[in-house]
Parts: structure tokens; sequence; C-alpha cells
């Protein structure tokens, strides 16, 4: 991999090209950028579905609307599940830094079990939803609802495969660089889906209950 | 197996691997910080959304300010985002993004809901082809 493509530089006051006497930046900082960039394209995509909800969301075809649809008292569990989940990997990714095996493999199955809650909270209520003749096919703004949700939910389960990679790797190959790059880019993708949850909560269901 | 681990690692030009102190700005302290204010803003949102607390046609703005906050604790406290030398290309794309992410969803919803005042309801439509 080049690093060349990201050395620091800086114009000077004629607007002559300066390099900076640091050198290339880091593969760490190139790393972390590069996937930087495929959060934000993946959050531009939810960002289509996201319109697509909002326009939407009041086009019932005469069958059940959110209001009648949605349990808060689950959204909320499923809210504190991601909110704490979020926490536990940034505390584990603290930990592999600081070369605390124990501490991160805690971390990460704490990780692990909060958000396979999650997804288990979801595939319930998906499943309860479609018992009750709600399923995707029943109106426009249930198309919507279970596309965008069920998303989340897809991006939520490849988190957990990797999450489960990450720390199979970290156990047979110790905290060597490349391993904590890509813990660090885990970290990076689990924090931008506790991120798209927030819009979600807000626009679908709290928005939805009104 | 412990010597194989102690070996220097082939694949990267950091040599200073011990020395290397992951994301800057993060500690415990930070982590702990961001969950509290989420906390506060998640619980502030569920509130505004079961009472009365809000004028009623003035929650949709509510509840976005809110969110809205919520990500920029998200972003300052998990993502560390700063304003410090080594983040300044990923400000500028998360700028870039929000910039788009914005033109998609508010183009989309001033469009459909133009076309929606514009549409002729279908009764009239059937009366004009009589």
């Amino acid at each position: 991999m080049s690093t060349r493509v990201a050395r620091m530089g800086r114009a000077d006051a004629a607007g002559a090209w300066m390099p900076d006497d640091s050198g290339p930046a880091p593969v760490r900082i190139v790393v972390a950028y590069g996937f930087w960039i495929f959060l934000i394209s993946d959050v531009i995509m939810f960002s289509a579905l996201f319109a697509t909800y909002a326009v939407l969301s009041g086009r019932t075809a005469g069958g059940p609307s959110g209001h009648e649809l949605f349990d808060l008292r689950r959204v909320a569990v499923q809210t504190l599940c991601l909110l704490f989940s979020s926490y536990t990997c940034g505390l584990g990714v603290l930990a592999i830094d600081r070369r605390r095996l124990r501490a991160f493999l805690v971390c990460f199955a704490l990780t692990f079990v909060l958000g396979g809650a999650f997804l288990g909270l979801e595939l319930s209520e998906f499943w309860g939803l479609v018992a009750r003749g709600a399923g995707p096919s029943r109106s426009a703004f249930l198309s919507a609802f279970f596309t965008l949700v069920g998303l989340h939910g897809v991006h939520i389960s490849v988190g957990l495969l990797w999450l489960g990679f990450m720390v199979a790797q970290v156990a047979s190959k110790g905290p060597r660089a490349f391993v904590l790059r890509r813990v660090h880019c885990f970290g990076l993708f689990w924090h931008a889906l506790d991120i798209i949850w927030v819009a979600l909560l807000s626009l679908v269901y709290l928005m939805g209950m009104r | 197996m412990t010597t194989k681990r102690e070996a220097p690692d082939a694949s990267s030009d950091e040599s200073a691997l011990g020395a290397d102190p992951g994301a800057p700005g993060a500690s415990i302290m930070t982590y702990t910080a961001g969950l509290v204010f989420a906390l506060l803003l998640t619980g502030a949102s569920f509130l505004v959304a079961h009472s009365h607390v809000l004028w009623g046609p003035g929650l949709p703005v509510g509840l976005a300010v809110l969110a809205i906050a919520q990500m920029g604790v998200h972003l300052v406290f998990f993502l560390h985002i700063s304003s410090g030398p080594d983040n300044t290309n990923n400000a500028i794309a998360l700028a870039f993004g929000v910039l788009i992410v914005t033109l998609i969803v508010s183009g989309s919803l001033w469009i459909m809901a133009n076309l929606n005042a514009n549409m002729m309801a279908p009764s009239a439509v059937i009366e004009m082809q009589r």
C-alpha cells in the first residue's frame, strides 16, 4: 500500500507546495481515513432510504399505521442495548490499544451479547408484524419500514460476524499493528451504526407514535 | 508461539509498534462522558415524544434537534472527530457527506410534496375523460 498519496503538506505564502517535514502520514491514519470514506458512503445510501420512508410514511393503504404497530418499550430496550454495546466496544478498543487482552475479550464479549440482544428484539418485532398481517407487502409505508429498519439489522448482523472474526484474529495473531487497525475500523463501523439508529429511532419510531 | 508474537510486523511500516497511541483523545473518561450525554439526550427524546412538554406541531423540530445533538455527541466522544491536524481530511469528508445527505433528504421531500400538491385527484381525471 502506498502512503505517499496521503503526505501532509501546506502551501506557503506564495502558493507553492511545501512538503511537511513530518513525512507521509502513518498507515493507521490512512486506513482510518479510507474506512471513514466508506462509512460516509454507507450513510449516504441510508439517507436515500430515509428519504423514501419520510415520503411514504403516511401511505398505509388502509392498513395499520405506525401508531398501532410500534411498541416503544421494546424500542427503548433496543436503544439501550445498542448504546451500551457502543460503549463496551469503545472500551474494548482502548483495552487492546493498551495491550490488555483479557479486558478486550470481556468488552467485546459484552458488545456481542448486547448486539445479539438488539438483533433478537428486532427479529421478534418483524416476526410479530408479519404474523399480524402487517408484512412488507401490506402497504407502501410497511415496505419502506422493513427496507430501512431491515437494512440496519443486516448491518448489525454483519458487524457481529466481523466482531467474531476480530476476536479470533486477536486471539490467534496477538495485538499486532495490522490486527489493531482492523479492530479500530470495526469500532468506527459499530459507532456509525449507533448514529444511524439514533436517526431511525427519532424519525421512524418516535415520530411514528405521534 | 511467544517468539512469533514478538516478531516485528512485516506488513506495517510503523517501526515503533509499542508507541502507537491509538486514536488521540480516546480515554475511558471520554467514552463515559459520551455515554452519559447520549443517555440524557435519548431520555429527553422519549420524554418529549411521550408527554406534552412541547407544543404539538413543534414536536418534529424538537425531536430533530435532539437527534442531531446526539449524533454530534456520538461523533465527538465515540468517533473522535476533532479539529486536530490529522483529522482535517476526516472532517472535510464528513462535511461533504452531510451536504449530500441534506440534498438527498430535503430534495426528495420537497419534490414529492410539490408533486402531491399538484396532483389531480383520481375522480377529477375520470371526470375529464368523459
